[in-house]
């Protein structure tokens, strides 16, 4: 950190100005403490203290099986908890060798798919609201909201989803799925369009968005950056697009991407997103049959309640599975998908046993 | 279609690796500790390779195996769309790996939390300080010897009196 006058200023007298921001401030969504280092209004340097949130998952990890973890999965992004459910699911089943049915692959995407758009706009309606923009934010959280009511007819919450299990979900799409989609979509698509009308071409709001917070191609893919960071300064890197997993390749969407890698162009991404997101849940809705949403293996998914209270075998492999767990082969595995901000990537070690070694990648430890 | 990677790397630096492995389709190689900036180096720079992003740096505690630390690279190129593991393996007794900020500026916070979190030493990283827990923090949490309860608190638990 440095705190020396700049030369052309020397007859200001004037000199950076260092400010701790946080841990707890009201303009931060979560802990976290920025020692920065001003001059006037411009950032020069900062230094970020992250632990404030530290959970230890990967340590709690450890004494779990691999269903256990699912709930923590769910924290690791609270607005976008399907996503990391599904990575961790596709993650297990990848060092397993299983194939859940497809009804259960497309359930997974239009459920990720939701949990991309409740992130998008819960990061433009906060963006919009740091520069004073309540309106676009109410209407943001509005747009989440119908997200959030349809999310929570699927999986039983609004946040702490822990939908998937490996080899499978908890249970299919609610009968009325489809006529709730269609009213959400519908809501939600007409407050995207106020929110692109209030903000896209707003003076205020260009002018405080565009070149701000600059980044260059070069740098964010040195500095690992993915997700919409990454898209806005025009690479197209998309984990759908790039290593398709579920059905990606079974459906057609842009990738949107940006130019000048500023925050205004990351808005623009992630503003894209949401509609290419529509647009793939309507094609996943119009493309899935009726079937099974579990593989038929017992000894990876639990047996169906009436095999557990009157077969023998069925109570077997229910005891088994919930004492001992799935059994993981021992090696190593890497397991990744695209998240609400980018690549969220699981490395997990296994011994063969339940127990395991687990460490995960997240975007936002890249780029936030 | 990265099996060709790996080839690259025995091929240019057939001292440099221990072992290979593809287990679930993960390309991975196990390097000697002396190599690991010049493969790096190599993997970034060459065009075939073009290893330009970092995606994760974590350290592994096989707890009763020797060498009983692992650090782990995955490495990611977006214009030829293939991915590597990069391991180095590493005794207790002497826990250091060179740093590979040089080469990436990225895995700067991943160097810092395998330290933090495992004890491995980064040679040559210019700010090696612990990243999620506190500066008081004593021991390296996510090491097997490690208690799953081992709490530290700053503060003492307030304790109701025992005697009125």
């Amino acid at each position: 950190m440095t705190s020396t006058l700049r030369k052309e200023d020397d007859h200001l007298h004037s000199e950076y100005m260092q400010i701790a921001m946080g841990p707890s401030h009201p303009a931060m969504h979560g802990t976290v403490q920025m020692l920065l280092t001003l001059d006037g209004e411009t950032v020069v340097d900062v230094d970020v203290r992250i632990g404030y949130l530290h959970r230890g998952f990967e340590k709690m990890s450890e004494v779990c099986t691999y269903n256990q973890v699912i709930p923590y999965t769910d924290r690791l992004n609270y607005v976008s908890p399907l996503c990391n459910n599904v990575g961790w699911a596709l993650t297990i089943e990848k060092a397993l060798g299983i194939k859940p049915p497809e009804r259960c692959d497309y359930i997974r995407m239009i459920v990720c798919e939701m949990s991309r758009m409740s992130d998008h706009l819960t990061s433009i309606g906060a963006g919009s609201l740091e520069l004073g923009g309540f309106t676009p934010f109410l209407y943001a959280v509005q747009a989440r909201e119908e997200v959030w009511e349809v999310i929570e007819e699927v999986t039983g919450a609004r946040l702490t989803t822990s939908y998937t299990r490996v080899g499978g979900v908890t249970a299919d799409l609610p009968e009325n799925f489809g006529e709730r989609w269609v009213h959400a979509k519908h809501e939600v698509e007409r407050l995207i369009v106020d929110i692109d009308k209030l903000l896209t071409r707003n003076r205020i709001f260009y002018d405080r968005m565009a070149g701000v917070g600059v980044i260059s191609a070069e740098d964010a893919v040195d500095y690992g950056f993915t997700g919409p960071a990454l898209r806005s300064t025009g690479v197209d890197y998309d984990v759908r697009t790039y290593a398709p997993y579920l059905f990606y390749d079974r459906v057609e969407f842009d990738v949107p991407v940006g130019k000048h890698g500023d925050n205004y162009d990351r808005y623009l991404v992630r503003l894209e997103e949401i509609r290419q997101s529509i647009r793939i849940i309507d094609q996943c809705l119009e493309q899935m049959q009726p079937g099974p949403v579990r593989i038929d293996d017992w000894s990876v998914i639990l047996p169906p309640k009436d095999a557990v209270y009157n077969t023998i075998e069925g109570m077997i492999a229910h005891f088994k599975l919930i004492m001992e767990g799935v059994k993981v082969p021992a090696g190593e595995v890497y397991g990744y998908v695209e998240g609400g901000n980018g690549e969220v990537g699981y490395y997990v070690v296994s011994d063969g046993s339940g127990s395991f070694n687990v460490s995960d990648a997240p975007p936002s430890t890249r780029s936030t | 279609m990265s099996h060709k990677v790996v080839e690259a790397i025995l091929d240019r630096f057939p001292d440099a690796v221990v072992s290979t492995h593809a287990l679930h389709g993960d390309d991975t190689v196990v390097l000697r500790r002396e190599y690991l900036l010049e493969v790096c180096r190599f993997l970034k720079d060459d065009p075939e390779m073009d290893f330009k992003m970092p995606i994760d740096v974590c350290g592994v505690d096989y707890l009763g195996r020797t060498p009983r630390f692992e650090v782990v690279y995955h490495l990611f190129s977006v214009t030829k769309r293939q991915r590597v593991r990069l391991k180095v393996q590493l005794d207790e007794s002497d826990l250091e790996v060179p740093s590979v900020i040089s080469v990436w500026k990225g895995v700067d916070w991943f160097e810092r939390e395998a330290w933090d979190m495992y004890g491995v030493r980064f040679a040559g990283h210019p700010d090696l300080r612990r990243i999620l827990m506190y500066e008081e923090f004593e021991g390296h949490p996510l090491r097997k010897d490690y208690p799953q309860r081992g709490y530290q608190p700053l503060m003492p638990m307030p304790t109701l009196p025992t005697e009125v």
